[in-house]
This record gives structure tokens, C-alpha cells and sequence, in this order.
């Protein structure tokens, strides 16, 4: 009778396929990416591992981990096994490059456009019918208005979200930094809670209601706005703003001892693909490749963008800005 | 005799009295307390069942199976089951050996002990997949020769099992060991004085009369591994498709603005946690059966 | 009481203790002692400075009001409420009670995300109740309101199955004779039962507070996470492990260890009580 029990419960669990083995394929591969992509990805890699099956005649096993930007950085470099990362700004890279030696220093040459297939923006959401009438940047530091942005210190969209307001700020005074900073600090003070990654914010924003306005990736923003709740929400774009060019890598100490550096390559190389470039377009990131994707170019607006290198590189601009004790830790004061 | 006293005066003041002693309360209050406690159940138990359901249906039957169908909610289902039979044999064991140590045997320390093993129940699950992190995670006491060895524990299967096997830990041992404090010894001394040794005492006389506390305490470890979230959500690197059990991957699915799907995973678990309730409730009717046949002896 | 066989009382006669006893330690101190004695070395790691900077921040000191005051005040709820469902449980015979006493432990056997998600659907401004609640102007979901019924749910089957026993124990005579004496219902219940009930509610609230304060799956979901406002310890400590503030999660982690630690003191000293007032 026990028997007969055990010998059930076993079949049940074998039903579902055997729980010790990964899948069935002969590679797999573990991309570990920022929160936004979750949906862009999943097409993908349904579409490489077609092409995979089709070229090598070989099932291969795509899995994905998503988190804050500089948190996924943090989990790679503290063990988390990815084959391929795809991040939201290059500095986390470096991160990794730095920290565990798991990529040589000068990775971002080895794939084109910066390895970085596709770019995207920093915009605004607001909800429908733009209550608070919001326009731009200063907007977000009057009085009253609830601004929702994710965490600089774990997401790579809130480290490009600041520097858009910072680079918006700066051009506004003149170069003048301590009025910049004023701007920013009304900016966070408005800012209810931080979210630990850039989907976590959007959330917050568009689920539980809370704040005016969400600074977000083009991308999150046109997702929700045109898929998600389609008429709950409007985007609103800055005058200016800033060139986000998330960018992907091979982690090579991985894929050396995994054996998966030929699939590995050809993943990111995928990403240049025409189809790949129509499939980011689909997904509202703005593609490289112009030929391929010109039934989406109505879905971007034309908009001002400065460049991270204005500001001297990420390496300069998080030093000042994100490091410990930097202009972020003596603007923002949680919970008071 | 004081009894039998008592209860024939009050037959006899009922008998006589104008109006009916007070042994319980009036209908009135007797039906708004029921109306008060039905009311409030319904509200908090009922009222999430019917949700949880409801919502999974909301975009028809065949999004909700092509939701279930889906290999990595599959593959979450796979490891919630791995996870569970891997975890609830061991703690059983554990559970029987523990009970066996302090209610057979007199020693100091035993408050202390039963102390720690409810600690687990007691702690913060987040707290219960945080010190694993720091045990075996790169920057951890063992990261760097867990590394050096290619084992990986934290962001991968073995961290998730090991974390549900701290929060589920008690669950056997608390049921065990009131039960055979209860049950005293003189069972296992009369087997043994009639030569028995001690492994065939414990298989073929403890357990038997522990069988149903067994049977409930891996019903409830059981459960609490299947559904178990945040130590896990601690440990597990959220690789979708490999380290989310069932409750994360609900979470993975909610924060995609899946909501559907993500209730269609939370009705599958919602199904098991009425197969325990039901499975509880008949243990408990054969248990109090059980009881009262061994009071006939 | 068994009758019948000469008992000669040895206490070693029953083998086994140094396997049992071996077995339960090192398990226990594999999985349990060890890794909270990492927790707690770690904390200590992080120096005086440290520690009083993390325990001593408005966030964290937000965290622990929201935390300790919710889960009190949703104790105290499932105190009176699990009080009057148990009563009724007990002492009443209606059409379904079998049933619905087979349902009161479902938030302990339902997983925490599940719950998590179907509160929030419920009480969301365009949810099942939140709809008409918003209407009266009053917001539950993402509010420290709806952490309030978060934890209110998880903790409602700890009265409930604390009281139930006691109840059902108990010698019905003392309320017939207070009956005879002429006192009326009120009073009996006020003075002759509710008194040794008085130890298994402080029990069943204490678990339900000890379970309220360290709750994560269930609160996540319907919190606003805003610090200083609706922002659980449990989720701090995440945050911080997300930040990779180590020392700072692990003295906060200790914090609660060590309230866990206390609160399970108490718990075991109510039920002694309790067990008291039972065979007294």
C-alpha cells in the first residue's frame, strides 16, 4: 500500500520530466541580464535556439536571470555561473572585469557599436490625461509632484536616469554644479522609495498607484504604455536626454571552462542579426541596424541626447556620482 | 458522587425554575457570534480561494494550461517536487531522532534544545536563506574552496534545498516529540525486557505508535517546502527555468505583468494546500480513533 | 495508567542515546547553530561603529515600528477574532463547522507568494473589496493597511488552534455551579471561563506576532515598500543583500535573531502556563 503510494508520487514527479537533469540539450547557456529585457529575451531566445537547431543540428538551452543592472553585476562576480552578460550600462561590466577577472579589460571593442546592439532612452510616464502637467526635467522637483525611480546603487536605469536629470541640470545652469545638485536633490526628495531595478519602479508606479511620474527606459515606458495599459498612461519626452547604450559580453573565464564559447559568440552575434534588430525594435529598444527595422521608427521620438562620455565615461561619472560618499549618498536621505 | 449530586439538583431546579439556568448563552447572542465568525472567515479565508481562482481563469481555460504547459513552469513544478522529497525525508529523520533523544532519555539542556529546534519557526525565512549566502556564497566562509572545488551551492539547486531544509526543520520534531512525551517509555522498555534490540524497538513498536504524528508532521513539513519563499528568494539567483521553485517563479511571472499566468501557477499550489488540509483532517479523525481504541487496553 | 508489568526502573536500559543524541546535534548544528553563529560573528565583524550607525538610521528604526507595530496590532486582532472562532467552534453546533474547522488552517498551509498576490488582488483600488473601500475614500493595498491584513491573514489559524483545545477541555461543572449561584451568562463567561483562557490566547498571540515580524512572501506583495513608511525588516535586510551591504544586513538580521530568540522564550514559558492552568 506504502509502496504503491511511493511508486506514484515517484511516476508523478518523472511525469514532469527527470529533476535532476537540466533539459534536454546538449549546451545550455545562462544569460544573465537587467530587469526590462525579460520579455525581448524570452522571443529571442526561442529564435536563437531555431537557428541554433538549424546550424548545428544541436538543442542548446537558453536560461535567464534577471535583476537590477548593478546587482547582477555583484551576483556574477559572487558566483552566479552566466555564460553571456547583457547589462544595462557598460561600467557594470568593467565592474566584473575588475572585480573577478571573469573578462579581459578591453571587452567592449570586441563586438560592434560599443558591444552594444541596441540603445535606448530615458523618458517620462505619466499617468493619463498628465494630471501634474508634466513637461521636463523641472517639473519633477516642484513641489508635490511624487517621482518614482529605481535605486542607483543596484539599477543601471536609475544610474542613467540620474545622469540624464544631471546632464539636463547642468545645461540648464550652465555648468553651474552646486545648482545642479539643488535640482537633483528636489528631484530624489520627491522620490517616495527606491526600487532595487528599473521593472520594480515601473511597478511600483503603474501597479500600487504610487507617485506622478516615472522616470523610466524608453523601452519600459512604450511597454506599458502601449501594451501593458494601453490608455492608462502617457510618455512624456525631455527636452533632453541621455544615450543608453546597454551593452552585452561574453563572461570568458565562464565559457572556457563550460566548453559553450562557440555558442556563447554566436548568441551575441545573433543580437546584430536583421531579425534580432526587428525583434529589439518590436521591443521598443531602438535598433542599430536602419534598414531592417523601418516600420518602427515612428514608435521613437526625436530627442535630444547627450552622451556618458560628455561627462568623461561611466568610470569618472560613477566615482563622482555613485561611489560611496559621492553626490548621490549627500543628496538622498531615505525614510526621514 | 459529587457528580451525580449536582446534576440531579439541577434537573430538578430546571424542573422547577421559571425561568432556564444560563449554561449557555442566549440564541441571540449564540447566532450573532456565529454570524461574527462565519462572517469573518468567510472574508479572510474564502474571499482569496475564490480570487485566486477567479484570476486564473480571467483570460480563459486554454491560457491557463498553455500558462501551466510552459517549460519553465514545468521546470518550476520539477524542482518544487525535488525540493520537497529531498527535504522531507531528511528532516523526518532527523525529527524521529530528536524525538527519541529527549523524551526516552533524562538530561540537562533538553529546554535548550527544543529551544533550537524551533528556532527555525521562529526566525525570519529571510534570515533563514541569508546565513547560507554567508556560509557558502563566493564572499562566505567557504566560497573561496567551494570555488575552488567547482561546487556551487548558492545560485544553484543544492543552496534552494538547503535553505527550505532550515525552514522546514522542526516541523517533524515538534509533532514527535509531545506526542512520545506522552507515550512515555514503558512501551519500548517492555519490548526490550522481552528481548528485543534496538532498532526492531523502534521500528516495530515506537513508530507504529507514532504513526499518525508522523504522518502529520511530514504532512506539514511537506507543505511549508513546497510553498516556501523567502529563504529561497535569498539564495536562489532567480535563474528562471533552473533555481525558481513554484512560489518564485509566481513572483517572476507577477513582476512581468503575467497576472494571469501567475495565478494559474498559484491555483496549482492552492490545489495542494487543500489536498493537505483535507489529508490533515483525516489524519486527525484516525488519530483521535487510534487514541481512544489504545484507551480501551 | 498501564497496569501490570514489574517495571524495574533503569534508566539506561533503552539504547540508543549517544546515536540519537548524535545525530540531532550534529544535524542541528550543521543547519542551525553554525550558519546563525556565522550571522552573528559576521555582525560583530562589522565593528561598533557600524552597528550603532545601521541600528541607529530612521530607516531601519522606521522598519522595526512598522515591522513590531503591525504584526502587534494584527495579534491583537486574530486575538479577539480567533477567540470568538474558536468559541464558536467549540461550544456551538452548526451546518459546516466541520468543514470550516478543517479551513481555519489554511493560511498556514497556503504558500506565502500565493497569498501575497490574491490580498493584493483583493484589496488593490480596483480590486474585489479595494473597489468599493476606495469608494469610502479608504486605500488598503500598498498602504501599512494592507500589511495590516497580510499579516492578520497568516496569523489567524494560531489563536484559533491554541484556544480550541483549552475550550474544549473544559470542566463545563464550574459554569453550572456558577449557573446554580445565579450569576448570569455574562459573568460566568467574564469570571468562571474566560480567565484560564487567558493563558492560550497570550500564547496563540504571541506565535502570531512571532510569525507576523519576520513575514516576507505574503506582506512583499501588498506593501507599499516605501522606507520610513511601509517598509518591512525582512524586505531591509533583502535590499541590503541586494546592495551587497553585508555588515549592515547582517546587523539587522541579528537584531531580529535575537527578538525571534526572545519571543520563542516567551512562548515556551506561556505554554508551560498554559499546561499549568490545565492540570490545575
Amino acid at each position: 500500500m506504502r509502496g504503491l503510494a511511493l511508486a506514484g508520487v515517484l511516476a508523478a514527479v518523472f511525469a514532469c520530466g527527470n529533476p535532476l537533469e537540466v533539459a534536454h540539450a546538449d549546451t545550455t547557456l545562462l544569460n544573465a541580464s537587467y530587469e526590462p529585457t525579460r520579455r525581448f529575451y524570452s522571443d529571442l531566445n526561442k529564435a536563437f535556439a531555431a537557428r541554433w537547431q538549424a546550424d548545428q543540428g544541436e538543442k542548446i538551452a537558453l536560461y535567464q536571470s534577471h535583476a537590477g543592472s548593478g546587482a547582477q553585476a555583484r551576483s556574477v562576480s559572487f558566483g552566479l555561473e552566466a555564460d553571456v552578460v547583457t547589462l544595462a550600462l557598460a561600467y557594470d561590466i568593467d565592474a566584473i572585469a575588475e572585480r573577478a577577472k571573469l573578462l579581459p579589460r578591453d571587452w567592449q571593442k570586441r563586438l560592434p557599436n560599443n558591444s552594444a546592439p541596441y540603445t535606448s532612452t530615458i523618458v517620462f510616464l505619466v499617468r493619463k490625461g498628465n494630471p501634474k502637467q508634466i513637461r521636463d526635467w523641472p517639473d519633477l522637483a516642484r513641489e508635490g509632484v511624487g517621482v518614482v525611480t529605481a535605486n542607483p546603487k543596484t539599477s543601471g536605469g536609475a544610474r542613467w536616469n540620474y545622469m540624464a536629470a544631471w546632464g539636463y541640470a547642468l545645461r540648464l545652469h550652465d555648468n553651474d554644479e552646486g545648482r545642479a545638485r539643488d535640482l537633483l536633490a528636489h528631484i530624489y526628495r520627491n522620490a517616495p522609495v527606491l526600487d532595487t531595478g528599473s521593472r520594480g519602479a515601473t511597478i511600483t508606479f503603474t501597479r500600487r498607484g504610487i507617485g506622478d511620474v516615472l522616470i523610466a527606459w524608453e523601452n519600459e515606458a512604450l511597454l506599458v504604455a502601449r501594451e501593458i495599459s494601453p490608455g492608462d498612461f502617457e510618455v512624456v519626452v525631455p527636452s533632453v536626454s541621455i544615450l543608453a547604450e546597454p551593452p552585452v559580453a561574453v563572461m570568458d573565464k565562464v565559457v572556457d571552462k563550460r566548453g559553450t564559447r562557440k555558442a556563447a559568440e554566436a548568441y551575441l552575434n545573433f543580437l546584430y542579426t536583421p531579425g534580432s534588430q526587428q525583434l529589439a525594435a518590436k521591443h521598443y529598444y531602438r535598433p542599430r541596424l536602419q534598414e531592417a527595422t523601418e516600420g518602427f521608427f515612428d514608435r521613437f521620438a526625436q530627442l535630444q541626447l547627450i552622451n556618458i562620455e560628455d561627462f568623461g565615461g561611466w568610470a569618472k561619472a560613477y566615482q563622482t556620482h555613485f561611489a560611496d560618499g559621492g553626490i548621490f549618498d549627500q543628496i538622498y536621505r531615505p525614510g526621514s | 458522587m459529587v457528580d451525580h449530586a449536582s446534576s440531579t439538583l439541577t434537573a430538578s431546579l430546571q424542573g422547577s425554575a421559571r425561568r432556564p439556568l444560563p449554561l449557555t448563552e442566549s440564541a441571540g447572542t449564540r447566532t450573532a457570534l456565529i454570524a461574527i465568525a462565519l462572517g469573518f472567515l468567510l472574508l479572510s479565508l474564502l474571499l482569496p480561494l475564490i480570487v485566486v481562482f477567479a484570476e486564473a481563469l480571467r483570460l480563459g481555460f486554454g491560457s491557463y494550461w498553455a500558462a501551466i504547459g510552459e517549460p519553465e513552469a514545468l521546470a518550476a513544478v520539477r524542482l518544487t517536487m525535488l525540493t520537497a522529497l529531498t527535504v522531507v525525508p531528511l528532516n523526518a529523520i532527523f525529527g524521529v531522532a530528536a524525538a527519541w533523544a529527549i523524551t526516552k532519555f533524562q538530561f540537562a539542556g533538553k529546554n535548550l534544545l527544543i529551544t533550537l529546534v524551533d528556532l527555525p519557526f521562529s526566525v525570519s525565512p529571510v534570515i533563514g536563506g541569508m546565513v547560507f549566502v554567508l556560509l557558502f556564497g563566493l564572499q562566505g566562509v567557504f566560497g573561496p574552496w567551494l570555488a575552488a572545488h567547482d561546487i556551487k551551492i548558492i545560485f544553484a539547486i543544492p543552496g534552494v534545498i538547503i535553505a527550505t531544509l532550515f525552514v522546514t526543520l522542526p516541523f517533524v520534531a515538534r509533532e514527535l516529540i509531545p506526542l512520545m512525551q506522552k507515550q512515555g517509555t514503558e512501551y519500548e522498555e517492555a519490548a526490550l525486557m522481552l528481548g528485543a534490540n534496538g532498532w526492531q524497538t523502534l521500528f516495530r513498536v515506537t513508530l507504529p505508535n507514532i504513526k499518525w504524528g508522523l504522518l502529520y508532521g511530514l504532512l506539514l513539513c511537506n507543505g511549508r517546502a513546497i510553498g516556501e519563499f523567502g529563504a529561497v528568494a535569498v539564495v536562489s539567483g532567480h535563474i528562471v527555468g533552473l533555481t525558481t521553485t513554484m512560489p518564485l517563479y509566481i513572483e517572476v511571472l507577477y513582476n512581468d505583468f503575467n497576472f494571469a499566468a501567475a495565478f494559474a501557477v498559484a491555483s496549482l499550489l492552492t490545489l495542494i494546500a487543500f489536498a493537505t488540509l483535507i489529508l490533515r483532517a483525516i489524519l486527525e479523525w484516525r488519530a483521535d480513533w487510534q487514541l481512544a481504541r489504545s484507551r480501551l487496553h | 495508567m498501564t497496569g501490570g508489568a514489574i517495571a524495574i526502573r533503569q534508566r539506561s536500559i533503552i539504547p540508543g542515546f549517544g546515536l540519537s543524541l548524535g545525530v540531532m546535534l550534529s544535524y542541528l548544528g550543521l543547519i542551525v547553530i553554525i550558519p546563525l553563529c556565522v550571522l552573528l560573528l559576521k555582525a560583530s565583524d562589522a565593528g561598533w561603529a557600524k552597528i550603532w550607525m545601521e541600528l541607529s538610521s530612521l530607516r531601519t528604526l522606521a522598519a522595526f515600528r512598522v515591522s513590531f507595530g503591525i504584526a502587534f496590532l494584527a495579534a491583537a486582532f486574530n486575538a479577539v477574532f480567533g477567540f470568538i472562532v474558536a468559541w464558536v467552534l467549540v461550544r456551538y453546533e452548526f451546518l459546516g463547522r466541520r468543514l470550516i474547522d478543517a479551513m481555519i488552517d489554511l493560511p498556514f498551509a497556503l504558500p506565502t507568494a500565493v497569498a501575497g498576490i490574491s490580498l493584493t488582488q483583493i484589496y488593490a483600488e480596483n480590486g474585489w473589496l479595494g473597489a468599493a473601500l476606495a469608494t469610502g475614500g479608504i486605500k488598503v493595498a500598498f498602504t501599512p493597511l494592507g500589511i495590516l491584513v497580510a499579516l492578520a491573514f497568516v496569523g489567524l489559524p494560531f489563536v484559533v488552534r491554541t484556544v480550541q483545545p483549552v475550550l474544549q477541555d473544559f470542566d463545563r461543572e464550574t459554569e453550572e455551579a456558577g449557573a446554580l449561584l445565579g450569576a448570569s451568562r455574562w459573568n460566568i463567561v467574564r469570571r468562571v471561563v474566560f480567565p484560564p483562557l487567558v493563558p492560550a490566547v497570550m500564547t496563540g498571540f504571541t506565535l502570531a506576532f512571532a510569525r507576523g515580524i519576520g513575514e516576507y512572501g505574503s506582506v512583499i506583495f501588498i506593501a507599499g515598500n516605501m522606507p520610513g513608511y511601509s517598509e518591512i525588516v525582512p524586505l531591509l535586510i533583502v535590499i541590503k543583500l541586494e546592495q551587497f551591504d553585508y555588515p549592515g544586513a547582517t546587523v539587522i538580521a541579528s537584531l531580529m535573531l535575537v527578538a525571534s530568540f526572545v519571543l520563542l522564550l516567551a512562548i515556551n514559558l506561556l505554554q508551560a502556563w498554559t499546561r499549568r492552568q490545565q492540570g490545575g
